[in-house]
Formats: C-alpha cells, sequence, structure tokens
C-alpha cells in the first residue's frame, strides 16, 4: 500500500510531523514499509510560460522557445511536439537535477544556445505506466491557473513523500486513506477529519429507473445511486496527483473519482454506464449464466463460486473483481449507476484468483468495514456533483445486511498484565484503547467497544495485542521462563543422523544438501511409488527423491565441470514415497571420486576405487557397532551401477543399501558411491562396549596360499578358515592376489593365531594350519600352492 | 725400561693426533692395548727386572695403558658424536615441500548452524522433536488457525500433491502434532527442511530450514519469549547483541512479534550490514492463538504459550556473510570448504 503524505494529511494534520519519524512510529506500531519515496525530486524547477516557439532552421523536429519564468526571459530549445505559443509549461533551469543524476547545463544546439529544458512528466521522475501516453511523448501542459515563476511541484502536487507500506494480511482497513489516519491518530492522538459527503439532490429518483434484488448471501450489502448528466473530462490536478502518488493511473474524472474514494474509504466502487443497463439488477450466483465479456476483451467463464451482478438478461460484473466491456464507462456516457457493495471475502477470492486480482479485489478479499459502504456511496456523490457537474438523483437502491454495531470485547488487567508479562496500569491501558477510538466501560474489567472498522480485532487476546503494540515493547523486560531444570534431549533418529554425519566427515567426505524436488526421470532408480506435486513450477523439480545418489552425482558434474576433480562427498536426508498413504526413511549415501590421498613429490597416491568405498562403508558401519554383522553379497543391482563392481549391503540379512561403481554409461571417469537405509539401522540393537583384556601371551604367525579358479571369492575361503581357526584365529586378512594364466588365481592369507590362556606352541599352530588346509581342500576346488 | 714405556707412550701419542674415524681409532686401540699391542708386548720384559724395578715398571705400564685407554675412549666419544651428526645431517630433508593431507572432512554449513542452535535450546531444557516433510493441509495450515482461502495463505505458497497433502511450508505443524500428543508443559524445538513455491533467487530458495520453538505452560508471557531470545541471540551472535520487539501477524499467534537483533556489524550504529537501521529482522514469534491451542486439546484459560520460527540459512547468512541463498545447495566444494573448521577457538572480535 503506497501512502501518499500529502493524502493522508487531508484527513488528519501531520503538517508538522517529519516522514522519516511517521514511517518509523508506523515501523513500531507493527506496519513496515518497503521504502520512503519523493514522488518528484528535482529541484530549481519552475512554471513557465512560453511567449514565442519558432522552428530551429536546421532541424524538422526542434523549436527555439523563449519562455518567461518571471524573473527571467529565457532562450529554451525544445523537441516536443506539443510545444507551442502560450503554454505554460515546466521549466528545469540551469543547475537543476533531474532523476537518473541529469544535471541541466547551458548548452549550444546546432549552433543556438539553450538555457534549460522543457520537461515531460516523465522526465520529473512520475513512472511511465502512471502516466497518459501524451505526458510520455511530449511536454506537460500546464493549466492556465499555473503562473509562471511558481514551483511548478507545488503547483502539480507532486511535493509528495510516499511510504510504501509492506501491510499484514489482518490489517485489511489499513488498505485506505482513512484507516490509515485511524492508525495514525492512535500514535499521534491527533483527530481523525472525515471528508465532505454532502450533495444536492435533483428529483428524478433512481427507483424509476433502477429495481433491485439479491438472491445470494454472498452479497452482503448493495448500495445503488444514479448520478445523471455528468460531463466526462480531465480530474482535476490533486485528484490525479494522489492517485499517481498511490501508483493508479489517471484516466478521467469519473472513474478517476471511484478510485479516489475507494483509496480514501477502502470501499471499491463500481460506476456501470446506466444508460447500457436493463431496469432490474439482480445479484445471483454464477449457476445460471455461463460466460461475461469482462472489460479487458476477455469472455470469461462464470462458475458457480462467481457472484455475479446482472440486470437479469446478462452478467454486468464479476462481484467485486471486474465489470462487463458493455456497461463500462466511456467517453459518451452520461449517466452513472454507481454501486457501492459488499461480497463474501471467500468468493471475491476465487473469482479474483482466476481472473485478476485488482485493488478493489484485494481490499474485498480483506474484508471492508460495514459503516463505510454507503459513506463511499455519498463521497462518489459529492465528487461526482463537484468535479464532474453530475446531478444526484434521490433516493437508493439498498439491500444491507450487515452489523453495524460496535464489537463488545471483555478483557481484565490481569489478561493483559500477564500475557504480556508487563506491569501496564489501569491508567495506561485505557489510554491505549482511547487513543484507538475504542470505547471503554468498566475499569479494570475493562468492556471494550471495538467499532467494526477493525475487522481483525475478535477476541481478548487481539485487544492484548492492541495494548502491547500501542502502548510499545521497548520497555518489556525479557526474563527466562521457570521450568523443572532439566537438559533437552534429541530423538534416536537425530542422534544416528549426527552420527552419520560426524562418521563420514571424520572419514574425509564433506557434506552436501540437495532439494528433494527432482526431475520425475532420470538415471537414476525411484524405488517405490512417487509423489508427484499437482503444481510444480518446474520439470526439474517435480517429484521427490527417493534416491540421495542421484543428487550426489549431480554434485560431483557440477564440480567436475568447474575443474574440481576430487570430489568426496555424503548426504544424509529424508526421502518421502507412497506406501500406502505417504512414508519416509532416512538415507545416508556418499561418493568418492578421483584421488583420495596424494602426495606427487612422495610418490604417494590413493585412487577412488571400489575397495576404498568398501572400506568407508565398512568403517562406517563398525563405528556404529555392526562390525561382523554385516556382509556383502553380489546380486542383481540397479541399473546405474556398474554390474561387475558393486555388491549389496546387508547387515543380519537385511538388505539395507548398495556399494559400487557408477555405471560407465553415466560416467566415464570412475565414480563410486553408497547408499544406505540408516532407518533399517534404526531398528537395530547393539551391544554394549564391554572392555576384555588384552591377552599377555604372544601369538603366531602362519601364512598360506591357495590356488583356486578365479571365480571363486575370497571370502568363501575365509569362511572354512574361521569355521576351523574357530576362537585360535585372532586375524585373518588376504596378503596376495596372483592371477595364473590358466584361469585360477593364488589367494595368500595371513593369519595370526593365539589363546588368552597360554602360549601356543609351535606344534600346535602347525597342526591347525593342516586342519585349515584340510578343510578347504576338501570343501572348495582348491590346492595349496606350494604342493 | 722406562724408556720404553715413554716412547711407546710418546708414538701413541703422535698416532693419535692424526685419527679422524672410528675404524682407525679401533685399529689404533689394537695396536696399543690389543694382546699383542705394544703396551702389552712390554710385560714379558718384567721378568727380567729386579724387584724395586719390577714395581716401578708395572706402575708406569698400568698409567700408560689407562691414559692410552682414556685417550681412546675420549676420541671415541668426540668422534662418535661427530658421526651421528654427519649421520642426520645425511638424512636432513627439506620440510618446505608439501605434506601428505589425509582428506578433512566436515559437515554442511547448514547442519553446523542448526546444530549450534539446537545444542543452545537443548541445553535450555528443549527437546528436539521432527515432523514429516510431507504434510496434510489439515496441519500445516488449518489447525494453526489458516481456514481454506485464508489470504494469509497468500504469504505461503504451496507445493501441493493433491488438496490435502502439501510439502510443508513451515516447522509450525509440529506445533499441532506435538500439542495434540502431550498433555501439560511442553518446552520443544523442531528444526527441519520447509518448502514455499517461490523462484530461486539471492534471497529466495523454494526450500530452506527453519527451526520452530514451542513453549507451553501455565504462566508464559511475551516477556518470557523476549528473555529466550534474548538468551538464544546472545549466544549465537555474541553477548551484545540486543532483541527488539516489533508487533506484527501471524495467524497461529496472537500477540505476533517480528523480532530483530542490534547489528553486531556495528553494534546498533547503523552501517550498510543493517542498511543503515541498527537491526537485523531475524525471526517470527508471539503467544499461540487461542484457537491453536484450542484445536490442539489445550485450553486456552489454563495453558499459555509461545512459539518461534527461525530461517537456519538466515542465521548462516547473517554468521558467515552469505550473499546468495543458493549457494547453500549448489553444492559447491569451493564455497563448502571454507567451512572446515570446528569451533573450539573463539572468533576473533
Amino acid at each position: 500500500m503506497k501512502l501518499s503524505r500529502n493524502f493522508l494529511n487531508d484527513y488528519i494534520d501531520l503538517s508538522d510531523i517529519d516522514v522519516y519519524e511517521l514511517a518509523d512510529k508506523m515501523l513500531n506500531v507493527g506496519n513496515e514499509y518497503e521504502s520512503i519515496k519523493r514522488l518528484a525530486s528535482s529541484k530549481n524547477l519552475v512554471v513557465g510560460e512560453v511567449l514565442e516557439c519558432k522552428k530551429h532552421e536546421q532541424s524538422d523536429k526542434l523549436s527555439i522557445c523563449t519562455v518567461d519564468v518571471k524573473d527571467e526571459v529565457l532562450t529554451i530549445i525544445c523537441g516536443a511536439p506539443n510545444v507551442r505559443k502560450g503554454l505554460k509549461v515546466v521549466v528545469a533551469k540551469e543547475g537543476a537535477v533531474l532523476p537518473g543524476d541529469f544535471k541541466i547545463k547551458k548548452t549550444k544546439i546546432l549552433g543556438v544556445e539553450s538555457n534549460g529544458m522543457i520537461c515531460s512528466l516523465l522526465e520529473l521522475g512520475i513512472d511511465k505506466s502512471l502516466l497518459k501516453q501524451s505526458d510520455i511523448d511530449g511536454i506537460h501542459e500546464l493549466e492556465d491557473s499555473a503562473a509562471a515563476g511558481e514551483d511548478p511541484n507545488e503547483y502539480l502536487h507532486f511535493d509528495d513523500y510516499i511510504i510504501d507500506f509492506d501491510l499484514t494480511a489482518d490489517r485489511g482497513d489499513l488498505m485506505s486513506i482513512i484507516g490509515m489516519a485511524y492508525e495514525v491518530s492512535a500514535i499521534y492522538g491527533r483527530k481523525v477529519n472525515m471528508p465532505d459527503i454532502s450533495f444536492n439532490e435533483i428529483n428524478d429518483k433512481v427507483s424509476d429507473k433502477f429495481s433491485l434484488k439479491v438472491e445470494t448471501n454472498k452479497c452482503m450489502a448493495y448500495l445503488a445511486k444514479l448520478v445523471s448528466d455528468v460531463e466526462i473530462k480531465d480530474s482535476p490536478q490533486f485528484i490525479k496527483s494522489r492517485l499517481i502518488a498511490s501508483g493508479i493511473r489517471p484516466i478521467n474524472n469519473v472513474v478517476d473519482i471511484s478510485n479516489y474514494v475507494m483509496l480514501e474509504t477502502g470501499q471499491p466502487l463500481h460506476f456501470f454506464d446506466a444508460d447500457k443497463l436493463n431496469s432490474k439488477i439482480l445479484i445471483t450466483m454464477g449457476d445460471d449464466f455461463k460466460s461475461i465479456t469482462t472489460l479487458d476483451d476477455v469472455v470469461r467463464d462464470v462458475d458457480s463460486n462467481d457472484v455475479l451482478v446482472t440486470d437479469s438478461k446478462t452478467p454486468i460484473a464479476l462481484a467485486g473483481v471486474m465489470g462487463s466491456l458493455d456497461t463500462e464507462v466511456s467517453n459518451n456516457t452520461k449517466n452513472i449507476l454507481i454501486e457501492a457493495a459488499q461480497f463474501n471475502k471467500t468468493n471475491v477470492r476465487l473469482t479474483s484468483k482466476k481472473v485478476l486480482r485488482s485493488e478493489a479485489s484485494s481490499r474485498f478479499e480483506k474484508g471492508i468495514d460495514p459503516n463505510i459502504t454507503l459513506f463511499a456511496l455519498k463521497r462518489a456523490c459529492h465528487l461526482l456533483e463537484k468535479y464532474a457537474s453530475g446531478k444526484v438523483n434521490k433516493g437508493i437502491l439498498i439491500h444491507d445486511e450487515l452489523e453495524k454495531d460496535d464489537k463488545v470485547i471483555k478483557v481484565t488487567l490481569s489478561d493483559i498484565q500477564e500475557t504480556l508479562g508487563m506491569n501496564i496500569t489501569s491508567k495506561e491501558v485505557v489510554a491505549v484503547f482511547e487513543r484507538l477510538n475504542f470505547k471503554v466501560k468498566n475499569k479494570g474489567h475493562f468492556e471494550v467497544h471495538v467499532p467494526r472498522r477493525r475487522l481483525d480485532i475478535e477476541i481478548k487476546e487481539d485487544l492484548i495485542e492492541e495494548v502491547g503494540r500501542i502502548h510499545g515493547y521497548d520497555n518489556l523486560e525479557g526474563k527466562l521462563p521457570v521450568f523443572e531444570v532439566k537438559r533437552g534431549s534429541y530423538t534416536k533418529t537425530g542422534k544416528l543422523i549426527r552420527d552419520a554425519q560426524d562418521v563420514l566427515s571424520n572419514l574425509g567426505l564433506v557434506e552436501a544438501v540437495n532439494y528433494t524436488l527432482a526431475r520425475d526421470l532420470n538415471e537414476f532408480s525411484y524405488y517405490h511409488d512417487k509423489i508427484t506435486i499437482a503444481n510444480p513450477m518446474s520439470e526439474d523439480k517435480k517429484v521427490c527423491r527417493q534416491n540421495l545418489v542421484a543428487s550426489l552425482f549431480e554434485n560431483y558434474k557440477y564440480n567436475f565441470s568447474r575443474g574440481v576433480k576430487n570430489v568426496n562427498i555424503f548426504e544424509v536426508s529424508d526421502v518421502y514415497y507412497k506406501n500406502n498413504g505417504y512414508d519416509s526413511k532416512v538415507l545416508v549415501a556418499g561418493l568418492i571420486s578421483g584421488t583420495y590421498l596424494s602426495n606427487e613429490v612422495q610418490q604417494i597416491s590413493l585412487k577412488a576405487d571400489f575397495y576404498l568405498t568398501k572400506g568407508i562403508v565398512e568403517n562406517f558401519l563398525n563405528s556404529l557397532g555392526l562390525a561382523d554383522r554385516y556382509e556383502f553379497i553380489d546380486e542383481e543391482l540397479p541399473n546405474n551401477y556398474h554390474p561387475h563392481r558393486s555388491t549389496s549391503i546387508y547387515v543380519n540379512k537385511i538388505h539395507i543399501g548398495y556399494l559400487g561403481q557408477v555405471h560407465p554409461l553415466l560416467s566415464k571417469e570412475e565414480v563410486f558411491v553408497f547408499e544406505i537405509d540408516l532407518s533399517k539401522l534404526m531398528e537395530l540393537k547393539v551391544r554394549g562396549i564391554k572392555c576384555r583384556d588384552i591377552s599377555k601371551y604372544p601369538t603366531i604367525n602362519k601364512d598360506v596360499a591357495f590356488v583356486v579358479d578365479n571365480s571363486i571369492k575370497a571370502s568363501k575361503i575365509e569362511k572354512h578358515i574361521r569355521k576351523v581357526a574357530n576362537k585360535y584365529l585372532k586375524s585373518l586378512s588376504v596378503f596376495d592376489i596372483y592371477n595364473f594364466d590358466d584361469g585360477t588365481k593364488s589367494v595368500a592369507f595371513n593369519m595370526v593365531f593365539g589363546d588368552k590362556n597360554q602360549t601356543l606352541s609351535d606344534e600346535f599352530a602347525n597342526d591347525l594350519l593342516n586342519k585349515i588346509i584340510d578343510e578347504v581342500e576338501k570343501n572348495i576346488d582348491a590346492k595349496l600352492r606350494d604342493k | 725400561m722406562k724408556e720404553k714405556v715413554v716412547e711407546i707412550k710418546q708414538m701413541f701419542n703422535e698416532e693419535i693426533k692424526s685419527i679422524d674415524n672410528i675404524k682407525d681409532l679401533n685399529e689404533l686401540r689394537v695396536k696399543y692395548l690389543g694382546k699383542k699391542g705394544e703396551i702389552q708386548k712390554l710385560s714379558p720384559l718384567i721378568k727380567d727386572l729386579s724387584n724395586d724395578e719390577k714395581k716401578d715398571f708395572g706402575k708406569s705400564l698400568n698409567e700408560t695403558k689407562k691414559e692410552v685407554s682414556k685417550k681412546i675412549e675420549d676420541l671415541l666419544e668426540k668422534l662418535e658424536s661427530k658421526e651421528l651428526e654427519k649421520r642426520l645431517l645425511d638424512e636432513k630433508i627439506d620440510t618446505s615441500l608439501p605434506s601428505t593431507k589425509l582428506p578433512l572432512g566436515f559437515v554442511h554449513p547448514l547442519t553446523k548452524v542448526r546444530r549450534e542452535i539446537e545444542e543452545i535450546f537443548v541445553s535450555m531444557g528443549y527437546d528436539v522433536v521432527e515432523g514429516p516433510e510431507v504434510e496434510f493441509d489439515l496441519y500445516n495450515f488449518e489447525k494453526l488457525n489458516l481456514p481454506k482461502n485464508h489470504p494469509a495463505r497468500d504469504a505461503q505458497d504451496t507445493f501441493y500433491v493433491n488438496d490435502e497433502v502439501l510439502l510443508r511450508t513451515q516447522t509450525s505443524p509440529v506445533q499441532v502434532r506435538t500439542m495434540e500428543k502431550s498433555e501439560g508443559e511442553i518446552r520443544i524445538i523442531s528444526p527441519g527442511k520447509t518448502y514455499r513455491r517461490d523462484d530461486d533467487d539471492p534471497t529466495h530458495s523454494h526450500q530452506f530450514m527453519q527451526i520452530e520453538g514451542l513453549v507451553i505452560g501455565k504462566n508464559i508471557s511475551l516477556a518470557h519469549l523476549k528473555g529466550t531470545l534474548e538468551e538464544f541471540a546472545k549466544k549465537i551472535f555474541g553477548k551484545d547483541v540486543k532483541v527488539r520487539f516489533r508487533p506484527s501477524y501471524f495467524p497461529f499467534t496472537e500477540p505476533s512479534i517480528e523480532v530483530d537483533i542490534s547489528c553486531f556489524k556495528c553494534k546498533g550504529k547503523g552501517c550498510s550490514f543493517c542498511s543503515n537501521t541498527g537491526f537485523i529482522e531475524i525471526l517470527g514469534s508471539g503467544m499461540v492463538h487461542p484457537n491453536v491451542l484450542k484445536m490442539s486439546g489445550y485450553d486456552p484459560e489454563v495453558y499459555k504459550g509461545f512459539a518461534f520460527g527461525l530461517g537456519i540459512e538466515r542465521v548462516a547468512m547473517l554468521k558467515y556473510g552469505i550473499s546468495d541463498i543458493r549457494d547453500f545447495y549448489t553444492n559447491d566444494l569451493r564455497f563448502l570448504n571454507q567451512f572446515n573448521r570446528k569451533g573450539g577457538l573463539e572468533d576473533e572480535a
């Protein structure tokens, strides 16, 4: 809402108050503003009269003007098509600075000296969208009443400030100058002056020509008056300037008056060309009508949520939103039927959502003071009589079911003190209500009479807020609530997520955070039924992702293409999917690529590969207490994985995720990823840490190598070794693989034997070794390498 | 005979002068002190001497032996330390060469800030609770006093899955879910992702993180909200930071408060960081609206509460001077690498 300071000043005297102070006080009572601007900021402007105007000899377009600016007569070259002798114009003299830091200097144009510039309104800084085409193309033609030497900004009412408020959704009352005046009155304790609504009436009656029937309760009030013989012309300058200041483009006196009254009162009006209407005005729901051609010349479908104003035959307006093309006020209009009405907020909202959000509809949506509707109607009559020579007909078409009496709300002093936590006195509370123009009875147990214009106040808490905001929170002293002393807690999920983040970052991975919404189709699998957004903003943010690997792969590509080749990242996040309703789980995923560890000078280089990734996954699971409970099983994997360099991860025989290389068709470079379902791990219990004594007895190292077919996995041999060595096996590791040409390979193991109660003899160890060899050779097609 | 001893001594003294390594020294030792060494060679001669002479000779031979031995030991020590020095010098490396760095991982800046905020409130006795991001309209709006077609819904343009299901636009639905499950006092915070149908630009993101706070009790007031937020602001932005309350409007609170903190860059004097206002907008809050309490099973005549909603990106942007919210979600490692620090050392003033 753009508030013109001059406009506001008409209703409450603020002439002694600095506009910045006013804006800050408004901010302190809860009305945020975005900016404070001057309507036209140029200085050194003066009204001039063109005494002479002749064509420049060397140019078709330029004119040489002699301009009287009272103290002197200036020669000015002007390029505007409409400059002519006798015109009153705005002159920017030498030294003037126009918007855009445009400094006016003496110059020679094609040999002739020019001592200033004759200005258009655009050049004065008025927004293009608020000007008529003639004010954009040519210089501004002042009316004859402007006197040479006068300040044109003052004459044009452009000596104004505009505070652009960002109003909260509850304060529909502030979408009017009168509402603003009441708000400012609560701050400064000054009186609000209501505008003149007097007019004369001729003997013709509106009821001679029109009747009214309201068929729907979605129209709570419909008031109409007839004004005859209007003369359509330009509005007086103050009306035009105030509309411009408020961000509305002036059209002609009649249209401008309807907007002007809306700005003043917050009550949108609609003017119909009375001669284009049938006599029976009928307000009804859209059920019986198919469409309406609105004044923007668009045929719009009508539905049963639309409230329609009709003349019984055709719709003449989508109530509260837009009138019909046929009944619009035109330059030939003589007689006007003025509508001042109130419609159901929700219906106006639904209609405006499909048609157009306008100044009018946004006021209807937020609600309008029931006491202002008739006032606005009369104010429009007053202005039409005064500025459009209109003749107001007797009588009024009226349907009015609005509650108009003050709302009576009770609140006690202790309610106020307890909610605000403030030691405010009864006297201070009463002072606030009085400043707000609310009547108060029964001091202590207040009975507050709230005028209907304050649609936002309904319950005692609303009154408490009024006391708080007008009294001010500056002196509110903060204190901590008194509660039982305890430390708060994290959720189980929260703790596991925290652990996952810490372990993976300790393993050298950087955490990424990605968007939930993703493309519907991508190379990475969705594992469940998708949740799809019904109103997406774009194709690439349409579906809730189920796969963090896809996001990490995008991050990898982004970084790689920017020269960051070593990307080690992870993400922990909820994913959402359909499963008898809506379900979610927590996933953790990682991506490792490029060189994990390197020092070229020292010739150290550890490249990302399957085994490094596997190590990270194992360390991750070990640190969660799952050592010895996981296994890797090769099986069919999602097709974004390399089919022979990837594996499934199981814990306690439950599938928890995947690990492996991104399919080479997706990435030229070797990129490794893993993904683990943390929600599944969440269900597991682990044994607490129980410390055992370190064995005092020495251990014995034994190596053994078997030759097996290439297809046999090392883990298969390991199983048998473990079975035999059992409790004597302190550690087991593969230390060498050698591939022979005949399709076999040698797998060499290092084993450490020991016992916690004694020193093992060499004989015992050899015996154990032989048993192991027997077991392996018996069960697997394997031969001891030495044999 | 004595002369022989003196002669050997002189010879030794002469020879040892030119010794500069342990090997030669050992040879010298053998030459003089060995079983067949020069000194030992003299001892058979003793039998030809008179008793008096025997004693005298024996004594001088012993003294010479000791002297030689000592000189050899002294030199050995010297030579050994010299050799060690040389060996160490040979092992000298260029310490200015590049190090071998294990990759240093770390959490995302949003996680960092989220944890910092969580810890502040957990230490004040708040429980951390979580709620779903795919949420019902009922919880996200209706039970927060925002019925369908309420104009205030415009401020939160929403991603809908269908008429009743949406991506939550705020963490506030967790308030409702928590109240419905609880009786009596509540002290919770609820961090998480939220979504609004805004085009992404430097100050808007269709996905962002909030932390919701909710306190319900019998005597809770706005003063408690202020006290709590003062405590929070001091811990997160520094002890000089002041909290300012500005009246505002949210459908789920009454009174509603917009909270500003004094600019921690200029200490409230006004600078470019705070657009010369001395204050920075930080969060929305207020006393829980009686309708919200009622709809969640709390009697507003008995219980009161305050709630607040804080943007994690907003805090991170202020704290670290980040100017574009999209940076959080691009995961450009050149950006993220700036957050590889722990917080053990205090920042400079």
